[in-house]
């Protein structure tokens, strides 16, 4: 009888005891891990505020006796970012104005309507996308550079007015999942076609539209490559050429070029923050990268 | 009378609307379509064609057939920068698709705080490549940086990584690991798709755990792991921004890209025939690796059901 009762209490205590051992466990492995990742950002930060003298002391100190917030004040100011900054929402804001209206209207001829050529030409937006941008580079530039292009938005900003193969994806993949009887049900009711699109499918797929803007957005804001080969003033650069530029300066000091480095982050981060459900949404569903 | 003159009626309207269809369609498309004949197709055959010129900003073209790709092999720069980008490529990619996989299956067992360390892991991804370079350029720091000072208490003289030939390629690989949380994400919701019923039908039949996770979760995830896998390849060949803002392709070319190449060909040198010719050796083995590995998917993806295709 007690050993029944014994092998009770066990059992019970295991109930209550496993999940909580299991969690310990769990979290022993998870944490080396995340403090691995966490550390640069901290380390970041730490340096950021810190004097030139402390920046240079072994063993380092992790938490400066002052932080100097105003290096973030003076790098600021010295490195032009308003403007880098203003450049860059103007360029990542146009591309995503342009992406928005043309995919939009290329995704909804492939999710909605019958036409010939069709599943020919989407298997061609999708091999665009693997397309390495480098092969098409060389031609575009020189294009580019005919029609005047060079040192001005245009070359990043003009071409996304024509669409975007991901974007293109990614809205007809969200415009499947509505079911073609509300579209049905609108065309009879006299309803034209593009009528359906914007009165019907538009207003049902604002989450994928929010993902298509932040996504575009974020890339928009981060893009190196484009902006490297196409401007060449400083007044016109975005934020990634301003922070290369800035590393160029002889002499820089390196908690001017940390505190800029947050600073060239803070938008991307603010909209992952703030948009973090539809992010993970819309990376799960088109297995893009961020 | 009448219901023959109702069918036409119905016939006409089936046909205008068809009509009607046809042309909204390609209305819709056409901004892309001349997007692409414009900024995709036109450039790809062109700069096909230039890749057998002889050709810069300044001077006349000369058309020298297979020239520049004859002189490519035989440019010692090109070679190296091929070996560089192939051992960033195939080093990087199955470290970091295990790294990725490895958290997301620890991620995946109920842990508390799922949400805390999603972010943890995501957050490198979110932010640009130039902001990671800047920030890892300091962390490399051979006096000041975070990872001599670490190796440092525990009595390691760090070498100078990022300024050293032996080190600068695997600085570059070890970073590129921070922002493996767009890959951990992806197999982390492969790992939510698998039902469950599985590992219980799998227990029943007295699988152990190393059992489980060979032969139920790596067959019903091997469909994201390959997809990861041919995308973050396609990337991998690719860098570009990490050498040239943090060595400039140095120290002695160990970090020298391919995309780099081409960039300094193109838009120093402005030869473009050479530059367009290095674009296509790129693409060529971008699609020799894709197609190598489509090919050998058959062997090793396993796809449950037809709806996994669509």
């Amino acid at each position: 009888m007690s050993s029944f009762l014994d092998t009770a209490l066990i059992s019970n205590a295991r109930r209550v005891w496993h999940p909580v051992f299991r969690q310990l466990w769990l979290l022993v492995l998870v944490l080396p891990g995340a403090s691995l990742f966490l550390i640069p950002w901290l380390w970041m930060l730490s340096t950021a505020g810190k004097d030139t003298a402390l920046i240079w002391k072994t063993p380092p100190v992790w938490i400066p006796p002052v932080y100097h917030w105003e290096n973030f004040i003076k790098a600021w100011l010295q490195g032009d970012f308003a403007v880098y900054y203003l450049n860059t929402f103007y360029i990542s804001g146009m591309n995503v104005i342009g992406i928005l209206i043309s995919s939009v209207l290329a995704a909804y001829a492939f999710a909605r309507i019958r036409f010939p050529g069709r599943d020919i030409l989407f298997v061609v937006v999708l091999s665009t996308m693997m397309l390495p941008r480098q092969v098409t580079l060389i031609p575009l530039y020189m294009i580019f550079s005919e029609l005047g292009w060079i040192n001005t938005f245009k070359p990043l900003i003009v071409p996304l007015f024509f669409g975007d193969a991901f974007s293109i994806f990614l809205l007809r993949q969200f415009f499947l999942t509505i079911s073609r009887e509300l579209d049905d049900a609108a065309l009879i009711d006299g309803c034209r076609r593009l009528g359906v699109l914007f009165r019907i499918l538009l207003p049902l797929t604002r989450p994928a539209l929010a993902v298509v803007a932040i996504f575009n957005f974020t890339w928009a804001w981060n893009e190196f490559f484009t902006p490297l080969i196409y401007l060449d003033s400083p007044k016109l650069f975005p934020i990634t050429l301003g922070l290369h530029r800035f590393i160029g300066r002889a002499q820089i000091d390196i908690q001017f070029l940390m505190a800029m480095t947050i600073v060239s982050t803070l938008i991307p981060i603010g909209i992952f923050f703030l948009t973090q459900r539809y992010f993970i949404q819309g990376i799960v569903i088109t297995g893009i990268k961020g | 009378m009448t219901a023959h003159s109702s069918l036409s009626d119905f016939l006409k309207r089936r046909l205008t609307q068809r009509t009607e269809d046809v042309l909204t369609a390609y209305l819709c498309l056409l901004p892309w379509i001349i997007g692409f004949l414009a900024f995709t197709l036109g450039p790809l055959v062109f700069s096909l064609v230039l890749s057998f010129f002889q050709a810069d900003l300044f001077t006349r073209n000369i058309f020298i057939g297979l020239g520049n790709y004859v002189d490519l092999v035989q440019d010692p720069l090109f070679l190296k920068s091929l070996r560089v980008t192939a051992i960033y490529a195939f080093v990087s990619v199955p470290l970091g698709a295990a790294t990725a996989l490895a958290v997301a299956l620890l991620l995946n067992q109920k842990v508390v705080g799922l949400g805390v360390w999603r972010t943890v892991y995501y957050l490198p991804s979110v932010i640009s490549g130039v902001a990671v370079a800047v920030l890892w350029m300091q962390i490399f720091n051979p006096r000041m940086g975070l990872i001599n000072n670490a190796l440092k208490v525990v009595g390691i003289e760090g070498p100078s990584w990022i300024f050293d030939s032996t080190w600068a390629l695997p600085s570059l690989i070890i970073m590129s690991l921070w922002a493996v949380g767009a890959n951990m994400l992806l197999y982390l919701a492969g790992l939510q798709g698998i039902p469950t019923y599985l590992y219980e039908a799998a227990k029943i039949d007295g699988a152990n755990v190393g059992r489980r996770f060979w032969h139920v979760t790596i067959p019903m995830l091997s469909p994201t792991i390959f997809f990861n896998v041919v995308i973050s390849l396609i990337a991998a060949f690719q860098f570009f921004t990490q050498s040239f803002i943090m060595t400039g392709g140095g120290p002695n070319n160990s970090t020298l890209s391919m995309v780099l190449f081409l960039y300094l060909k193109a838009f120093r040198q402005t030869r473009f025939g050479y530059a367009s010719a290095v674009a296509w050796v790129l693409f060529a083995i971008i699609i020799c690796f894709t197609l190598l590995f489509i090919r050998s998917s058959s062997l090793w993806v396993y796809y449950a059901g037809e709806e996994r295709t669509e």
